[in-house]
């Protein structure tokens, strides 16, 4: 089963363009007091070495769900793994046993959260926890996880980083949290980052400059990166492809450029106009109509139709297939899938 | 309402010493993190300067009586029965017992059953409790609902009705046994607040990027959770800790707890009172002596309590 992974022979990196993860059919469902709400419907997805795949989507389509499921840190029950494979370099980590998967989570993938501060330990130093790492998957001494965890915020930028390795988290800026979350995601040089809204809890300006560490520190070591977001902005510089979750689906998966210039499905078409324009000053905003679906009672059909303009009696009855998108001579179009029956009349229309 | 015009009072005196602290020590100023707030919050605190004095003074009184008294109550000719119930003097501050043995002297002995019983109950009450507290949060499910309903059957017994129930049971008692009884009896009060606190404490996000960065349950049990979890566990003990001794000395009080010749508080008060009204001073002196002991107690586990509950700031 294990496929042969080329790695790098001088730095030990894996190629760009190595795949890394695949997610194949993937279907989870919460078993609550009210019913069986299915968060994720049969996602597939993949990411490989050097790449940043984004997934984008509202609270409650699915996207962080998926993310917990791939580092396996679900709370099972309520949650419940009903179908589907999740492929590490070609391995069923699903299959798995969970002695194996902890020595997966941290070494070969690692996550970074959306809150850096409830995130981080707040009675453990910051260089306690950074150390940590090293301590339990190296089994480095005291003084050792010390300096790597020196070595570390050094790499994220942290100013002073030798002075400040004994504090303690809420002693630090909210940017800085995250670099030191993205630090601890780093330590043990993984071959894939899952990034949960890493960007949320930071103002504007603090955003750019986490996104554009994690972009550098990415490319230098030829990492994955799942970067999950419900932030449009965030997403056009540093990913190369999208998909876009609603109700647990994948609806529309495109590379990044040609999702903004011409994407294929109602609802990406709904989230783009609905992001506010220097060049429209005075008119009122545009806002999808509705809200998304709740879990328990999934609209029949297409999920998006009671909020879709263009919704039709085939939208209310049947749900609609990822489609391979093709151009308007009917060439395929790479990367390029759309979960709409109308997605013709979206795209070219 | 004193409180806070003794602190006033202290803070120009306790402001002069840092000022000069910081031209020797170069390290900057540290903002405080919960611990260290609690430390510099119990400096100030006159309850804990008073009560940590007592309970001290109570420790190395129970370790070494002898420092504070002649001789031992338990020499022969310790007692002389020609001095029986004889009135306190310059030389004998607290009078002598019926048997004609010097009160104060009994007194600083008695110390150490009660310093034994409350530290060592408190001890294993807080280890078993915390224990089990923290397995039945973090694990939950079966284990949980298990160990609570059989913590509650242990909860539902009054501790003094039930320590005299297994006490005279057991027969003789001693330090020990009066410790191990109440330990029994004591810890479903730990297990609660420290199950309480672990619930409350598990689901963070960090406990969550602990495990996804790899780390085992028992890791993230005992470095993660249980230091975030503690702190109220450590509130309650310090002031039950108060409340055993005084326990000890009523089940000694009442004849079941530690015994003749054996010296305990609660056992010369017994003594004592069936004359009280002829020499009051033989039982009101190791009366006075326990409630302060009691009071030191439970005012350091006050000012604990104040300092790691951030709500009462």
């Amino acid at each position: 089963m294990t496929t042969v992974i080329e790695k790098n022979q001088k730095s030990g990196r894996l190629e760009i363009g190595t795949p890394l993860l695949e997610v194949k059919d993937l279907h989870v469902e919460f078993h609550t007091r009210d019913g069986v709400a299915k968060a994720v419907n049969g996602v597939n997805y993949s990411v490989a070495a050097g790449e940043t795949l984004a997934v984008l989507g509202e609270s409650g389509s699915g996207k962080s769900v998926t993310a917990q499921t791939i580092m396996g840190i679900l709370d099972m029950p309520p949650g419940k793994i009903s179908q589907g494979q999740i492929l590490f370099r070609g391995q069923d980590m699903l299959a798995m046993k969970e002695e194996e998967r902890r020595l997966i989570r941290g070494q070969k993938i690692a996550m970074i959260f959306q809150d850096a501060l409830s995130s981080l330990n707040p009675v453990m130093t910051v260089g306690a926890q950074l150390g940590e790492m090293f301590r339990v998957h190296r089994g480095a001494s005291k003084k050792e996880a010390r300096e790597k965890a020196i070595e570390l915020m050094e790499r994220v930028r942290i100013p002073a980083a030798r002075q400040r390795v004994g504090d303690y988290p809420h002693q630090f800026s909210g940017g800085m949290r995250q670099r030191i979350m993205i630090a601890m995601a780093l330590s043990m040089e993984p071959d894939l980052i899952i990034a949960d809204e890493p960007t949320t809890a930071l103002d504007v300006t603090v955003q750019a400059q986490v996104m554009d560490l994690l972009a550098e520190l990415q490319a230098e070591y030829n990492m994955g990166l799942i970067l999950i977001t419900h932030d449009l902005g965030v997403v056009a510089d540093v990913a190369d492809k999208i998909a876009v979750m609603y109700a647990g689906r994948i609806v529309e998966t495109a590379p990044v450029r040609e999702l903004y210039a011409n994407p294929a499905h109602p609802y990406t078409k709904g989230l783009l106009r609905s992001i506010p324009r220097l060049d429209q000053k005075g008119q009122e905003l545009y806002a999808i109509k509705g809200l998304p679906p709740n879990l328990l009672k999934v609209p029949a059909g297409c999920a998006f139709n009671p909020r879709c303009d263009v919704a039709t009696d085939l939208c209310r009855t049947e749900i609609p297939k990822l489609h391979q998108v093709t151009d308007k001579d009917g060439k395929e179009l790479t990367g390029r899938r759309s979960a709409c029956h109308l997605w013709k009349e979206t795209l070219h229309g | 309402m004193s409180d806070t015009i003794t602190k006033d009072a202290s803070a120009p005196a306790g402001d002069n010493t840092p000022k000069t602290e910081p031209a020797k020590n170069q390290k900057p100023e540290r903002v405080a993190s919960l611990w260290s707030d609690a430390v510099r919050d119990l400096r100030r605190n006159p309850l804990f300067i008073i009560g940590g004095v007592l309970v001290l003074a109570l420790i190395v009184i129970s370790i070494v009586p002898g420092w504070f008294t002649d001789g031992s109550p338990f020499a022969n000719g310790a007692c002389d029965l020609s001095h029986s119930l004889e009135r306190p003097s310059a030389e004998h501050w607290f009078g002598y017992d019926v048997q004609g043995c010097d009160n104060y002297t009994r007194t600083i002995w008695g110390a150490r059953n009660s310093i034994i019983v409350g530290i060592l109950t408190t001890t294993l009450v807080t280890v078993v409790g915390s224990l089990l507290g923290l397995l039945a949060g973090w694990k939950g499910g079966v284990i949980d609902s298990i160990l609570s309903r059989f913590t509650e059957i242990f909860f539902s017994i009054p501790t003094l009705l039930g320590g005299m129930l297994i006490m005279s049971m057991l027969g003789k008692g001693n330090a020990y046994t009066v410790s191990l009884v109440m330990a029994v009896l004591g810890w479903p009060q730990i297990y609660r607040i420290m199950r309480a606190s672990v619930l409350a404490n598990k689901n963070n996000d960090y406990v969550m990027a602990a495990r996804a960065l790899g780390a085992g349950a028992g890791r993230i049990t005992f470095r993660h959770i249980l230091p975030n979890a503690i702190a109220p566990v450590i509130v309650v003990a310090a002031i039950s800790l108060g409340v055993y001794i005084g326990a000890e000395s009523a089940l000694s009080y009442l004849g079941i707890g530690v015994q003749s010749p054996e010296i305990s508080w609660g056992l010369m008060i017994s003594d004592a009172q069936v004359r009280f009204l002829a020499a009051p001073h033989v039982l009101l002196f190791p009366a006075a002596v326990l409630s302060v002991t009691v009071l030191a107690f439970i005012m350091l586990g006050d000012a604990v309590r104040d300092a790691l509950d951030p709500k009462l700031r």
